[in-house]
């Protein structure tokens, strides 16, 4: 599930550029801040690695999810046509999967895709009574929020206030939850 | 380094937007009053979809024979409207997939609006499939589900069958791409909105984000594998399409080019469509500074490619027609050219083949005026196509006593004329609710392919291009 731990007192540093902002990110964590999360308005290439993000197993679950699909249509033309009711049309065998690969495949990429977005809305906690938690509403529009929680790190708050304007925060609020 | 690119490349976003621009520029015809334009053109739709619904409900009350079919031509308007309908819903995926893939950036700009055309032709398409049936209450019968009629399953082998599976998956999966792409951009209206009802409704739909760095990479990921996936499901339709004719022994349908023919083609009158849709909604909503004479003529590159594919197509029927030496398939291609229906088949020549040659001019693939008509005269072409391969292909079969034409009624109009009230109202409704280009994608675009840099920062000057390697010193 998504981040379970999104309480207590936070810190936030605002940015006003992804570059400035990713380039933060590893001099935050060079002066020894534990940086909860960064919130962008779009995708920063990089930004998971530098936060040290372990690596998402979302295709693992896409390719289980199209096998799911392939051995449901398997299953599913073998006992109608192969088993159940066995019929001979334009000469081929009852059960003759070269036919059946237009369906097999439509089926392997529905579960897929499918299958694929379920996870990835499960395992961010994303749905449609889910509350977002917002560091800063500006992060869905032109900025970019890096949340530090106070109770994880041993260094003090405005200590940690330094680091982020000096690293290039515009600003830096307290948020607490 | 993704914000790495050419310094010779023309800019997609002009205008020297920020990133608030953007929010602000997209977001604000979703938050405003509707403007008097979008209520009249609503209105028109609105009233043209209740004509066609209309005509619709009596063509299902009364039965199939108030179109103009009869025994020798069995398939006319009906499925000519199905196919040139999924033919348009080809380009959305294509440009949101493929171009994906490709890294396309230009892609960022259309690709919102596109994919929504794509599942409302796709409706379209669906419509004529439940009316073709004739019964749409007994339309589950197309389904492999248990049943009290024996062990009466749907035939696998048959490639109406492959249909309904191939178009069901691309109607489906095109929406979750479509809706995935559009969670950020519900985010960021839905931090914006002023009102309790629109932060609960955008809200409910952006379900929760917050646009935290690991959801963003599992997002990445996401998009990249379902853009893998559509790929070879956006070929696979129009091809399995293409099968309902191919496989038949219907001379002038069986033909083995038929499915990269198809797929060609379905691009080709796609973009085109996407072409007249994003024309209007650039004016209308003043998005020129988005959508640019770059990205009209990037789509007008892909319609030349596409439509001199279907023209060598053409040409190759014909050559095979003689070549093979098959006297029905010979004489079923000239009939198509000097036949009953020869003004079909030489509109669709004209309008398919010969006129978007006029693409190869770098003047009239520029020129907004050019391409809005060359795009309408294309889908004019690529309904004559559809109407071509169907009806002149069946209208004069191997029994010369049983020869006839077609002739429509005012149903086989009106039930097309449905088609563009359903497709024009969903798109109205779209273009007004949610927003038209893709904020978020867009925003990552900006510092590669900005006209201007729009903020002053490490140590770059306003206004310098973003090619400057030493400004992505940082990134690794």
């Amino acid at each position: 599930m998504s981040d379970a731990h999104d309480n207590g007192k936070f810190l936030v540093g605002i940015f006003d550029d992804d570059d400035v902002v990713l380039q933060a990110v590893k001099e935050v964590k060079n002066a020894g801040v534990r940086i909860h999360e960064v919130y962008s308005p779009f995708p920063i290439h990089g930004l998971d690695v530098a936060l040290g993000h372990p690596r998402t197993r979302l295709g693992i679950a896409a390719f289980l999810f199209g096998l799911s699909g392939t051995l449901t249509a398997l299953a599913l033309t073998f006992y109608t046509e192969g088993f159940d009711w066995p019929m001979i049309v334009g000469g081929k065998d009852s059960y003759s999967p070269i036919v059946y690969v237009p369906v097999i495949f439509e089926l392997t990429v529905l579960f897929c895709a499918l299958g694929m977005v379920g996870t990835f809305l499960v395992s961010n906690g994303l749905g449609p009574t889910v509350k977002p938690l917002m560091y800063d509403l500006r992060t869905t529009d032109n900025k970019f929020a890096m949340a530090i929680d106070l109770s994880k790190n041993n260094i003090g708050e405005s200590d940690i206030e330094q680091i982020l304007k000096k690293s290039g925060a515009a600003e830096v609020n307290v948020k607490q939850f | 380094m993704s914000h790495v690119t050419s310094a010779v490349r023309t800019p997609l976003v002009t205008g020297g937007k920020t990133y608030a621009d953007v929010t602000e520029d997209i977001s604000k015809q979703v938050e405003g009053n509707p403007t008097r334009e979008w209520t009249i053109a609503f209105t028109i739709a609105v009233i043209v979809l209740t004509y066609g619904t209309a005509c619709l409900f009596w063509t299902w009350w009364e039965g199939l024979g108030v179109w103009g079919l009869n025994k020798t031509v069995g398939w006319a308007w009906d499925i000519t409207n199905f196919v040139w309908w999924v033919g348009i819903g080809h380009a959305g995926t294509l440009i949101s997939a493929i171009l994906l893939l490709f890294r396309q950036k230009w892609r960022t700009a259309v690709n919102r609006a596109a994919e929504a055309m794509t599942i409302f032709a796709v409706i379209c398409a669906a419509s004529f499939i439940m009316m073709h049936a004739g019964r749409p209450w007994v339309a589950y019968w197309c389904l492999p589900l248990p049943n009290t009629l024996g062990s009466l399953w749907v035939n696998f082998k048959s490639p109406l069958v492959w249909d309904v599976f191939a178009i069901s998956t691309y109607f489906t999966v095109s929406l979750v791409f479509w809706y995935m792409g559009l969670i950020p951009d519900l985010a960021t209206i839905r931090d914006r909105a002023k009102s309790k009802v629109s932060r609960y409704i955008y809200g409910a739909f952006a379900m929760g984000w917050n646009g935290s760095a690991k959801t963003w990479a599992r997002y990445e990921y996401m998009s990249l594998i379902l853009a893998g996936l559509s790929t070879p499901l956006v070929l696979s339709v129009h091809t399995i399409v293409s099968f309902d004719f191919a496989t038949s022994v219907i001379p002038g349908w069986h033909t083995t080019i038929f499915p990269p023919y198809f797929v060609a083609g379905a691009i080709f009158s796609g973009f085109a469509m996407v072409q007249n849709l994003v024309l209007i909604i650039r004016v209308v909503f003043k998005l020129e500074d988005y959508i640019t004479v770059e990205h009209i003529e990037s789509m007008n590159k892909v319609i030349t490619l596409t439509g001199s594919i279907v023209g060598v197509a053409y040409l190759t029927e014909f050559f095979i027609a003689w070549y093979s030496g098959v006297e029905f398939e010979g004489y079923a291609f000239i009939n198509r050219a000097t036949g009953p229906y020869w003004w079909a088949y030489w509109a669709m020549m004209t309008c398919n083949v010969i006129t978007p040659q006029l693409f190869w001019s770098r003047a009239i693939r520029r020129s907004i005026v050019w391409t809005f008509v060359l795009s309408v005269v294309v889908n004019i072409g690529m309904w004559f196509e559809r109407f071509v391969i169907i009806v002149t292909s069946l209208h004069r079969d191997y029994l010369p006593s049983s020869w006839a034409m077609f002739h429509p009624t005012l149903f086989d109009i009106s039930d097309y004329i449905f088609s563009f009230g359903l497709f024009f109202t969903l798109f109205l409704l779209f273009s007004k609710f949610l927003p038209v280009v893709n904020m978020a994608e867009v925003k990552t675009i900006i510092k590669s392919s900005s006209e201007k840099l729009p903020v002053s920062v490490s140590g770059v000057a306003k206004g310098e291009r973003v090619a400057n390697p030493t400004f992505n010193k940082n990134v690794e």
